[in-house]
């Protein structure tokens, strides 16, 4: 790449390094994108913003190849192209980091790098210099990745490298990320936009989608912002503010992102006391009173989620005690906790909170199927009655309750899982990053309904690794590490990010 | 009932929030909803009806009343024409329908006072016989009463006598022979076992197992009874309350290998595939062992009732199949259990998580799949009069088979039961036409792959088109 990068320079004076234009692409009864402009210059961080169901996935795919789009051009350097496959979009120099990541899990680093581009003598690859090769790669990153270990050992950050990676093996000149930090601890995120920073010095444009307003403050250079499939705004570096960034996506102003109503709190609901299981949860008590928020936070693999599921009964507990409102309860199946009123809303809804390939209506109803059957038999009406209630106040956009689930937004999507939870009319609600991969728009909402289920009376748990979130919702904040409870903070309105984080890590 | 203190919500939903679509969107979706389900489930009805039709096209032939019908319908029109001076020779072979043919025939003549000649139930040579007996005897005959294969006999122009005589034989008419009513019983006879283990193994893959054991489980069953039968109850002498034991016997030991099958995939973590497999070969072994290898067909004739006999004239196994469907589709549309074992078909994380009894509900359906496999063990030991190890030999094959022809995913969570009934007909009907048409068993086995595949390719296809929707949906 860099015998070429000489003339990259040349051309960049004369066009853009790319340029889309009047891009359309619909799907049936679906306007996708309309009439579509962007420009990415050489050197710099573009960031696509938008609200679910904007259009950024399906723009991305069509960068990648993968859609054709109905009208408009791509330029990339000037020269007009079109994409039949992905391998052309590639070739051609786009590289793309989707969320969900195409390694091969059982492959090594360098194996993966070098996945049908081998460097081969006679058929044979020489192991030698692909490591070489590796090496310079992930040096001009500016990261250390160990190279012989399959990739499935590898942490989600090293293998999103790897990814980046193997689109700079592929002489890509474009990078698409698409949520890159989704699943990233606070650190990795730094490393993370470090390496960006690197690479927009060394001539690459890249576009970074993210909702995480903060990462694209720090980052982008401009924000291009699709509403409804429309090009609504192109905001320059000192546009960039938080305020103004949501009004664009949202098309109208939010005055508080984070609603958070003072508590009334009554008698403690939720005791914990000494819970433990092997190494990820070590001795963790709390209690959480009715109409508490109280915020759980920590880096990833501090224990959050794993201690959650001990409450829920989703695995077993070695030792510890779980209260409810000063009954002891034995939970040994997440069945036992919903009975005695505990829900858990995960943090992986496709893998665990919903069967995508059923209806909305079988998801909904799926925890307390029982107390909407007679006999074994289910009461379809009863069942419907209490669908089309939820569906009105939690304003689910649904277009029938046969609906799969599939086809919903993100946002839709954990409102369905939310739904299905509250109608089992729970008193403790366990939230397990509760606003992950959802707009601004749906995260209000949810904001909103946790804080009229604390005003009910109910006790909540609600953990994030989002820190403004935790800050801005909980009553008060308790920090993991390494299994362990390590800090709370008391008053959140008075804490600030940095405090937290001391606690985090450890 | 609402956990949510105030009814109305306080966000409002703004212009913004709420997807712009159009009406138009909304017809389309509606149409979709409606159709893409009844598609996606039973679209192999259309390919059913379409190959039944094939068949009737064509296998559409002559066909020649026969048996009484047949004998009635000569004497009316002999009777018509020529009256009660009719002297007719009644000339047909000696198989039971021609027997039924003759006798009819020439019963209903005497009733209504026409004169009978002579009644030859033979072949040709004894027809010259008679016929020169009746001429010897100068007994000549006004009107020859014959069939459609009688008729063809050059004997009858032998002599000046009967060369010009009148013959009188049944109406033929066209009617495809795949339509006819003994045929389609038959293949439904037939497909009745496949389908009765078929129920259990759609309830086994919806929920993203399989079961390889089923094969030899109809073995174990028509073995275990056959020897508890033969041993205990002194074999064709047995009572009906012994054969109602070895019955329950048979059924109670397919459970508990099910009930193992389900106990090892659930609370041991292996892949159904590989304890079936194991559980497979070690049931048609024990099979073996029980029946030292050989068939055992001591059983009593009350024993014949369960596969053997017809009630108002539909065969008692196809009886037998209907009602397990009419249960089996209740159960998984209506329940509870129906709706938990989708669940966890669909995603069983997410199901234990929402409190569904995942072990429990995958053993059931283990068991469930045992106990069908071993009535359809009964079925066939007691239509083919015998206990028999070599029973049920790939018949696991052409069970999931049926049930992945009617549109069930391997992957479990999608699929109905009467789709699996569909399916193991489509390949009931394919055989079956095969047969009538002449096709020789070794193309039948290259034509029923090859549409096994395109069958449900077409349907892979089908299923995955609405993609392209999907993903502009979560865009």
């Amino acid at each position: 790449m860099a015998d070429t990068s000489g003339t990259l320079v040349q051309q960049s004076i004369r066009s853009p390094l790319l340029q889309i234009q009047g891009l359309s692409k619909s799907f049936p009864g679906v306007q996708a994108l309309h009439d579509v402009t962007l420009t990415l210059e050489r050197g710099e961080v573009l960031a696509l913003l938008g609200e679910n169901g904007a259009g950024k996935s399906t723009l991305i795919k069509i960068l990648g190849g993968v859609y054709v789009p109905d009208q408009g051009t791509l330029s990339i350097d000037g020269k007009p192209i079109s994409f039949a496959s992905p391998r052309a979009a590639l070739d051609a120099g786009v590289g793309i980091i989707y969320q969900e990541f195409n390694l091969a899990p059982s492959l090594t680093a360098v194996e993966n790098l070098f996945l049908g581009q081998e460097q081969t003598t006679w058929g044979f690859f020489s192991r030698r210099t692909e490591r070489t090769r590796a090496r310079e790669v992930f040096g001009r990153l500016g990261v250390d990745v160990p190279l012989d270990v399959p990739c499935h050992t590898l942490s989600v950050a090293q293998q999103q490298i790897i990814e980046i990676a193997k689109a700079l093996i592929r002489n890509a000149k474009i990078l698409v990320m698409d949520e890159p930090t989704t699943a990233l601890t606070p650190s990795e995120v730094h490393r993370l936009l470090n390496v960006i920073a690197e690479l927009r010095g060394q001539g690459f444009g890249i576009i970074y989608v993210s909702h995480r307003l903060d990462e694209v403050q720090q980052i982008a250079d401009r924000a291009t912002v699709l509403r409804d499939g429309r090009h609504v705004a192109t905001l320059t570096r000192d546009q960039l503010t938080r305020q103004t960034i949501i009004e664009w996506m949202v098309g109208r102003r939010i005055e508080n992102e984070f609603p958070k109503q003072p508590a009334r709190l009554g008698p403690d609901r939720l005791i914990v006391t000494k819970l433990c299981r092997g190494n990820s949860v070590k001795e963790v008590s709390f209690q959480v009173r009715a109409g508490e928020v109280v915020g759980i936070t920590g880096l990833v693999g501090a224990g959050r989620t794993e201690t959650a599921r001990l409450i829920f009964g989703a695995d077993t507990r070695d030792s510890g005690k779980i209260e409810l409102d000063g009954r002891e309860l034995s939970i040994r199946h997440p069945r036992d906790a919903i009975r005695a009123g505990i829900c858990l809303l995960t943090e992986d809804r496709k893998h665990q909170g919903l069967m995508l390939e059923r209806s909305v209506q079988e998801n909904f109803s799926l925890p307390n199927l029982p107390d909407f059957s007679n006999g074994g038999f289910v009461q379809s009406r009863r069942e419907r009655k209490a669908w089309d209630e939820y569906r009105q106040t939690l304003q689910i956009k649904v277009p029938h309750r046969d609906t799969l689930a599939t086809f919903l937004s993100g946002g839709n999507q954990q409102k369905v899982v939310l739904a299905k939870w509250l109608q089992t009319n729970a008193s403790v609600v366990i939230f397990d990053e509760p606003t992950r991969g959802i707009d601004v728009g749906a995260k209000y909402e949810i904001y909103m309904l946790i804080n009229r289920l604390a005003e009910a009376g109910k006790a909540i748990v609600m953990i994030s690794s989002e820190l403004p979130e935790v800050l801005g919702m909980s009553d008060r904040i308790l920090v993991m590490h390494q299994g362990r409870i390590v800090g709370e903070v008391a008053e959140p309105c008075q804490a600030t990010q940095e405090q937290i984080m001391h606690y985090a890590v450890g | 009932m609402s956990p949510i203190s105030d009814p109305k919500p306080s966000v409002p939903p703004t212009e913004a929030s709420i997807p712009t679509e159009s009406k138009n969107a909304l017809w389309h979706e509606q149409v979709l909803l409606w159709w893409q389900p009844f598609a996606r489930d039973y679209g192999m009805l259309f390919v059913l009806l379409g190959l039944g039709a094939l068949f009737s096209i064509l296998t559409h032939t002559e066909q020649h009343p026969t048996g009484a019908d047949a004998g009635q319908q000569v004497a009316r029109s002999i009777l018509q024409e020529q009256g009660t001076a009719a002297q007719v020779l009644i000339v047909a072979r000696q198989t039971a329908e021609d027997l039924e043919f003759t006798t009819t025939l020439s019963s209903r003549l005497d009733v209504e006072g026409a004169k009978v000649l002579r009644v030859i139930n033979g072949d040709p040579a004894a027809t010259r016989l008679a016929i020169q007996e009746l001429i010897a005897s100068n007994q000549l005959p006004s009107a020859l009463a014959v069939n459609d294969v009688s008729s063809r006999w050059g004997v009858f122009g032998q002599f000046e006598e009967t060369r010009n005589l009148p013959a009188y034989k049944p109406q033929p008419y066209y009617w495809p022979n795949f339509l006819k009513r003994t045929n389609l019983l038959g293949v439904a006879n037939q497909t009745a076992v496949y389908a009765i283990i078929a129920v259990g193994m759609t309830l086994v893959i919806l929920t993203a197992g399989i079961d390889l054991s089923v094969g030899s489980l109809v073995a174990l069953s028509a073995v275990i009874s056959a020897v508890y039968l033969r041993d205990f109850q002194g074999g064709a002498a047995a009572g009906i309350v012994a054969v109602l034991i070895g019955i329950a016997l048979a059924l109670l030991t397919c459970m508990i290998v099910g009930a193992f099958n389900g106990i090892m995939v659930t609370i041991f973590g292996l892949p159904p595939f590989i304890v079936t497999l194991g559980v497979m070969l070690m049931a048609s072994g024990l099979a073996f062992r029980l029946a030292g290898g050989a068939s055992i067909p001591e059983l009593p004739s009350s024993f014949f009732w369960l596969g053997g006999a017809s009630t108002y004239g539909i065969p008692n196994p196809v009886l037998l199949m209907a009602l397990l469907y009419g249960i089996a589709y209740v159960v998984m549309s209506r329940t509870v259990y129906g709706r938990y074992l989708y669940a966890i078909g669909s995603n069983h994380e997410a199901a234990r998580l929402s409190g569904v009894p995942v072990v429990p509900c995958v053993i059931s359906v283990y068991v469930i799949s045992g106990c069908l496999a071993g009535l359809g063990g009964l079925i066939l030991s007691s239509n083919l009069q015998a206990g028999d190890p070599k029973f049920g030999l790939m018949y696991e094959l052409e069970v999931i088979a049926s049930v992945v022809v009617g549109g069930t995913s391997l992957l479990g969570g999608r699929g109905k039961v009467l789709g699996t009934l569909i399916g193991a007909f489509i390949i009931a009907v394919i055989k079956n036409g095969m047969n009538l048409t002449n096709i020789d068993p070794f193309n039948q086995k290259i034509v029923l792959g090859a549409v096994l595949l395109t069958a449900v390719g077409i349907d892979t296809l089908k299923r995955n088109r609405p993609q392209a929707f999907r993903r502009a949906m979560v865009t």
